[in-house]
Parts: C-alpha cells; sequence; structure tokens
C-alpha cells in the first residue's frame, strides 16, 4: 500500500485537491458535511500513517485514546473538583509519553522509541493546553469528537502550526459566509503556491543540492581555531536557508489547506528575518509553538514564582523563567548536547535582550536611534539567530567528535 | 476609587510610561508591556480590584491597549 510523507509529492496535492473539491462546493455553499470531513481525514491520516508506516499508525491509534481518557477524565472531575496536586498528575502523564520518545534516543544508541509517531509533539501541545485550559475554567464544554477532531486535523498533524481548542472548534463549528470563505479560498491557494516556491524550490536548493557540499568541505577544512573554516560558515546559512524555507514552506501547505477547508489556522512565520532584536524573533519565527510556551509555560512559571515570592526582583523572575524555558524547548528538540546548548544560548540572548531593552528605556536621550541602527539591529539578529541554527544542526557534533 | 482610575496606575506603575495620552495605542507593539509585564498586570488586578483572570483568559489581542483593558476589566469584575 501506497504511504506518504504530507506534503511530500505531486501525487499527494493531487489526491487533495480531488478531495477537498466536494468540501470547497460544500462550503461556497454555507454547508459543512461533518461525516464527509471526517472521512477525508481518515483518508489522509491512513495515507500518512498506513502501508509499511502501521505500526506508527497503532502507536496513534493508542495514543490518541490514551489522552482522550486523561482529557476527558479531567474534564469531568473538574465539573466539581479542583485539586493542585491532581492537575499536575494529569499533566505529567498527558506528557509521559512525548517524554519517553524524546529520551529514549539518548539512552538506547539512537533507536527511536516503539510508542513514537510523526507529530507526537505537536498532538501533545494540543492535548496539554485543553488540560490547562480545563482547570483555568476558561474551557467548559469539553466535547470528546471536538477533541478528536482537534488533535487529528489532517492538515497540521504532522508538524503544526499549533491551534487553539477553543479557536478550532468556534472555526470548526460555524460556516463562514461565501464573501469570507471566498477570501479564505483565495489565501489558501495563494498559500499553496508560495509554499511550492519555498519548499520544493528553494529548500530543495539549499537543502539537497548545496547543503550536502557544504558539508563535505567544512569536514575536509577541520585542523583550525575550533575547526571553523569557511565552509563551514557557508553551510551556518545555507543551513539556516534550508530550515526556515523548508519549515516555512510546510506550514503554508499547513495553514493554506486549512483555509481551503474553512478553519483560519493561525499562521507559523511572519517575516522572522527582519526582527530587531531575539525578544521580536520568537513573535515571528515558528510563531504558534513560541506562543504555547509562552502562554503554558512561561507565562504560568513567572504567575506561580511571583506570587510565592520566590524572587525578590521581578527582573530577576524574567530572567530565570526565560532560561527554564527555552531550556524546555531544547530538550523538546531531544536530549542531544546541541539542542540543549541551543535553548541555552537562546535563553541567555533573551535574558541579554531584556537587560538591553531596559537600560535603552532609561537612556532614551542617550542611545542613538536612526535607520543606520536599525538596519544593524537587523543584521546582528539575523546574524546571532543563523549561529544559533549552527548550534542546532548537530554539524558541531560531527566536525568535533566524528573521527 | 473607580476601575478606569485603578487600572492605569497599575499601568502606569507597571510601565513607568504614562499611558493616559494614549488609550487606543498597542502596549506590545510599542514594546511598553510583554509577557512579564502581562502577568504582574494580572497580579495587581487580584490584590487591588479583586478580580481574578486566569492566565489562559489572557488573549494578547483583547488586551493589548489601555482602553481594551479598562473594557475587560469592567467586563470581569
Amino acid at each position: 500500500m501506497l504511504t506518504f510523507e504530507p506534503y511530500g509529492n505531486p501525487t499527494y496535492f493531487a489526491l487533495l485537491g480531488v478531495a477537498l473539491l466536494p468540501l470547497m462546493i460544500g462550503l461556497l455553499y454555507g454547508k459543512r458535511s461533518r461525516l464527509y470531513e471526517t472521512l477525508v481525514s481518515i483518508f489522509f491520516l491512513v495515507l500518512t500513517f498506513g502501508g509499511s508506516k502501521w505500526t506508527q499508525g497503532v502507536a496513534l491509534i493508542i495514543y490518541i485514546l490514551y489522552e482522550v481518557v486523561l482529557t476527558w477524565g479531567y474534564a469531568v472531575y473538574r465539573r466539581n473538583h479542583n485539586s493542585g496536586p491532581l492537575f499536575y498528575l494529569m499533566v505529567i502523564l498527558a506528557i509521559a509519553p512525548l517524554t519517553i520518545v524524546k529520551v529514549t534516543p539518548a539512552v538506547e544508541n539512537g533507536q527511536a522509541s516503539l510508542i513514537g509517531f510523526l507529530g507526537v509533539s505537536y498532538l501533545t501541545f494540543r492535548a496539554v493546553q485543553t488540560m490547562m485550559e480545563t482547570r483555568d475554567g476558561t474551557l467548559k464544554n469539553y466535547n470528546i469528537m471536538t477533541f478528536l477532531q482537534f488533535m487529528l486535523f489532517f492538515p497540521t498533524i504532522s508538524s503544526g502550526p499549533i491551534d487553539r481548542y477553543r479557536r478550532f472548534e468556534a472555526d470548526y463549528r460555524s460556516v463562514p459566509d461565501r464573501d469570507k470563505y471566498l477570501g479564505m479560498l483565495q489565501k489558501g491557494i495563494r498559500y499553496l503556491f508560495v509554499g511550492f516556491m519555498y519548499k520544493f524550490i528553494l529548500a530543495y536548493y539549499f537543502g539537497t543540492i548545496l547543503m550536502p557540499k557544504l558539508q563535505l568541505m567544512a569536514m575536509h577544512s577541520r585542523g583550525g581555531f575550533l575547526d571553523i573554516s569557511w565552509p563551514l560558515i557557508g553551510y551556518m546559512y545555507c543551513y539556516s536557508a534550508d530550515l526556515f524555507f523548508d519549515f516555512a514552506g510546510y506550514s503554508l501547505f499547513a495553514v493554506g489547506t486549512s483555509y481551503i477547508m474553512g478553519i483560519a489556522t493561525p499562521m507559523n512565520f511572519n517575516q522572522p528575518w527582519r526582527s530587531p532584536n531575539i525578544k521580536d524573533f520568537w513573535n515571528r519565527w515558528h510563531i504558534t509553538l513560541s506562543f504555547w510556551f509562552r502562554d503554558f509555560i512561561y507565562m504560568r512559571l513567572v504567575f506561580w514564582f511571583m506570587k510565592h515570592r520566590v524572587f525578590k526582583k521581578p527582573t530577576t523572575t524574567a530572567n530565570v523563567t526565560y532560561i527554564i524555558n527555552m531550556l524546555i524547548m531544547g530538550f523538546w528538540h531531544g536530549v542531544t548536547w546541541y539542542y540543549i546548548t541551543y535553548g541555552l544560548f537562546h535563553g541567555v540572548a533573551l535574558v541579554i535582550n531584556d537587560t538591553w531593552l531596559r537600560y535603552k528605556k532609561k537612556h532614551r536621550q542617550s542611545v542613538p536611534h536612526n535607520k543606520f541602527t536599525q538596519i544593524f539591529a537587523i543584521f546582528l539578529t539575523a546574524n546571532l539567530v543563523c549561529f544559533s541554527f549552527l548550534i542546532f544542526s548537530g554539524i558541531l557534533d560531527k566536525i568535533w567528535f566524528l573521527k | 476609587m473607580d476601575i478606569k482610575a485603578t487600572v492605569l496606575d497599575i499601568l502606569n506603575d507597571l510601565t513607568g510610561n504614562d499611558v493616559s495620552g494614549a488609550m487606543d495605542d498597542n502596549l506590545f507593539d510599542s514594546g511598553i508591556m510583554d509577557s512579564m509585564a502581562s502577568v504582574q498586570l494580572l497580579l495587581s488586578l487580584q490584590s487591588e480590584l479583586g478580580v481574578n483572570v486566569p492566565v489562559s483568559e489572557f488573549e494578547r489581542s483583547e488586551w493589548d491597549t489601555p482602553n481594551k483593558i479598562i473594557a475587560k476589566v469592567e467586563s470581569l469584575a
């Protein structure tokens, strides 16, 4: 049987077009057929997780049942009770499968965990968020079918963007009027075509053509100070370009497909290379992930630290939480020294950035602000980011430790 | 003390800026507020007005100008 990587090849897009056509006609006439949408979803899930990847499919089904039991059970419990320890236990249980998947390769010599499948991280983010909003009382009418649709929404299942339960539900339960839907359709199709350019032309050029050559050259040019060489610097920019075009391209496919289905999945990238500082960069790069971390880790930790007066100064609270937040993000990428260093790098960068912004605010008169400083800020930020991606890429692991 | 004055007081304390002259300016775009300041705002609302706002109620786009914050607090008080 055929299996496809989502948005991986022309056949996938052809099938997508055929499957979405009836849905588009329905939406244009103000109708949403839940049955048809569900069948389309199942069809594409089988394409992704069936055939030779059937073990992943089984892992997905078991995982989903597990998360349904947890979130549904907690929602029922939360109607009349609100114990802190039980909530923490439920969150730990909800992230347990992801933790196992992420830790297994580090302790089993790179062996992937049996319970893993494509997209397990992104589903965990959605489940944990559902649980946290249930605790807060902002999500009151948890519904198993909606939760399943939200988790298994096929356009975004493998790598996001990470939507929010309540936002998804509002879109899913309603039908956009014709004008609005035509606007969405237009945007959706444009996103798909920009995605083609990003993923199949630019990412292909940088990632498949250029990057292996630069990597080979960098490996041959070892021996200097820290084994740094011109090809390695070339690799840094090439890898960064590939990472951006590959992931932004995928995200455009996911958002474009969602729009065509009448669901306004949030955007993942917003011109990240023009950020004037690292803080702003995280408002523009992999937005749904960094906002998830902001809303469900950073703000909650800060809230907790401040409420229990753990640190005297608010700036200390902010700084400590930046480091914790970005370290968790690093660990989430995988338990390797380079992912964790990458997280730490961004944590420290955010602390320095915040200190600088406070200094600038206090000394508004003496700090120059003009076109030149703005261009310099953008240049500096972009280069710092590329350097962090060099760490992230793992090539330093090969250059330094591969014999 | 009414809600509007209290909220403005809290915002002034928090940001070191007098925001009463720019009630519809986006506090996040201009860098006056960030996530840290948001949490401080929520805690101050709790201690000074007794308004309980869970973190997940804080949808940034609904809290990004002084006027929106006041309207939000009035609706929750």
